[in-house]
């Protein structure tokens, strides 16, 4: 609190139509958001369907921190983090793999994969010491929907439902599009690197203003469809669905178009098997509706994007250093169209995709441009004086309109601000 | 196996073949660049490892020949913003081997490494690849039927690759 003015430094940066360009670029700004956001709320880590198996475990972070998520004995998911609890080695140094247990290097300090300490060596030097004092560290509260795990290192909270509020049911949505309602990440994850801050990614995600100019080389040699959808023209929306989560809704669109499969640039007689498993799964007519609406175009706070064909999870490991892991989406029981997800992923986007290397440029070029102390703020009004409610109540806007940044950031300040 | 002779003299061809594929992706002729590739060009550059299998795994670049025409005709636009302007590059090339398993349907097994030097908006860039190439003589010119690049460091988190590599 800032004594003289009686306003939060928070209110000052953070205004209704306009951010201040330090967000992005003061270091002991991002050290508050690891401890305010990274380190309090819901944030996704990892997917159910990585450890298919009993003792499988697959390495994951929150922020910097490594996190094991294990299946255990018992079949129960687990976040633990990577540190010995001893003198802090990390214990695993593998992506992934099958594992009971794990033995730290340094003085042999075994781990279940429950977390655990099973043994160490030399126990004579420790008697009378309670084991279960000494475990694995562990992300305090674990919680799944529809097989996307997430973690909060906050004792109290939200729950997960909570949080997630109104954009579960862009999950529920997702999972739709599997003739068996899972989806599945199973295709492995392409880490792409760029030179700034985490929350230009995070907004870029449901920029709906971009994608005309910043994808216009691919657009106009690829023969894309997606060019319009964002066009002034367009009828898709941008959508805050509050607590940060936003999306680009562009079933009005496909809606139009009335083709089951557009939304993917296909159509069902180029996907057969699919269609006869969605169709024996859902009923014609609901089989019908799943595949012109698509999937979701969803922006999860603060890093679980899911893009229609493939999932991104943002990883922040300094003010201007960033991590997009991606994989394409997989449709439990959806072999032909799970092929082409992965085809189209691999084009598209990680670090030589057609559309991410352009976005990533503009990351990095935003992030040394705020740098620079004039004007100081960014400018988000883009269709402020437009936006309204849909029937659910939530704030919707022009696809080009800058309504999920103002939702982002109205969020963000309600988590930086002192409670 | 071939005799001796001969092989020094597709060693000498080889060669000359890669040190230019290497000029013309320094110097972004595109065009002349594609040119090189065969009908049926496989353009492969690996995430994870270099033995993952492309049809169920991430890779980051897996195209196709179409894919392959995409891409440069993407570049070309000249609105391709991550290579507008275009990285300055150099790179070496070295250990070239022709390999001990030969394919029997005549194409020509290769294997370099490389190392490039990329300046670019962002920062210097250094990236360290092996090369593995399937060769063949097409109207008496060598051409690429598959490049798989296989970056050291393609297991970890990487920055935008954009130009051709």
């Amino acid at each position: 609190m800032n004594v003289m003015t009686g306003v939060s430094p928070w209110e000052r940066l953070i205004r209704p139509d306009r951010v201040h360009g330090s967000l992005y670029t003061d270091s002991a700004i991002f050290e508050a958001e690891l401890k305010n956001i990274w380190y309090r709320t819901w944030v996704y880590v990892g997917h159910e369907s990585e450890v298919p198996n009993v003792n499988d475990y697959v390495i994951k972070s929150i922020g910097p921190q490594s996190i094991i998520m294990t299946r255990d004995e018992q079949g129960k998911v687990n976040l633990l983090l990577n540190r010995c609890s001893h003198r802090g080695n990390q214990v695993c140094s593998y992506e992934r793999g099958n594992a009971r247990s794990f033995t730290c290097p340094f003085h042999s300090w075994t781990f279940a994969n429950d977390g655990r300490l099973v043994g160490y060596a030399f126990p004579d030097g420790y008697e009378g010491q309670d084991k279960s004092q000494l475990a694995l560290g562990r992300v305090t509260r674990v919680e799944s929907y529809r097989g996307f795990v997430f973690g909060s290192f906050a004792a109290d909270g939200p729950t997960l439902k909570q949080h997630l509020g109104g954009a579960a049911e862009t999950i529920d949505r997702l999972v739709r599009s599997s003739p068996e309602g899972e989806v599945e990440v199973t295709a492995g994850f392409l880490k792409h690197r760029v030179k700034a801050n985490w929350k230009f990614i995070l907004e870029n995600e449901c920029d709906g203003y971009h994608p005309a100019f910043v994808h216009t080389s691919i657009f106009g040699v690829a023969d894309s469809m997606i060019g319009k959808l964002y066009g002034g023209a367009s009828t898709a929306l941008t959508r805050d669905y509050g607590n940060g989560h936003t999306e680009i809704d562009l079933r009005p669109e496909f809606r139009k178009r009335g083709a089951p499969m557009s939304w993917f640039g296909t159509s069902e007689e180029r996907l057969p098997d699919y269609t006869a498993r969605m169709k024996a799964a859902y009923g014609d007519t609901a089989a019908r509706e799943i595949m012109i609406d698509g999937t979701p175009h969803v922006m999860i706070f603060p890093n679980l994007f899911i893009a229609e064909i493939q999932m991104f999870v943002i990883q922040p490991l300094g003010v201007d250093d960033s991590v997009q892991h991606v994989t394409a989406l997989q449709f439990k029981g959806a072999p032909d169209l799970n092929r082409r997800l992965r085809q189209q992923t691999m084009g598209s986007v990680g670090p030589a995709g057609f559309l991410l290397a352009d976005d990533s440029e503009m990351y990095e070029r935003c992030h040394r441009g705020v740098l620079a102390r004039n004007p100081e703020w960014i400018f988000l009004g883009r269709g402020e004086k437009r936006e309204r409610r849909d029937e659910l109540g939530f704030t919707v806007g022009h696809v080009t309109d800058e309504v999920p940044s103002r939702g982002i950031w109205s969020h963000y300040r309600k988590l930086m601000e002192p409670a | 196996m071939l005799s001796r002779e001969s092989s020094a003299t597709l060693m000498s061809a080889v060669t000359a073949f890669l040190y230019r594929e290497a000029r013309l992706q320094d110097e972004h002729q595109y065009e002349a660049w594609e040119k090189l590739w065969t009908d049926d060009g496989v353009y492969w550059v690996p995430a994870n490892g270099a033995d993952i299998d492309p049809e169920r795994q991430m890779s980051i670049i897996y195209d196709n020949r179409s894919r392959i025409t995409l891409r440069v005709r993407q570049l070309m636009t000249g609105k391709h913003f991550t290579q507008t302007p275009q990285s300055n590059l150099r790179r070496l090339i070295s250990n070239i081997e022709l390999m001990d398993q030969q394919p029997d349907d005549g194409d020509i097994a290769v294997a370099s490494n490389s190392l490039i030097f990329e300046s670019s908006l962002r920062d210097d860039t250094l990236w360290a690849a092996r090369n593995e190439y399937r060769l063949r003589h097409v109207d008496g010119e060598l051409r690429m039927a598959a490049k798989k690049v296989v970056l050291v460091n393609n297991d970890k988190a990487i920055y935008t690759l954009s130009f051709l590599v």
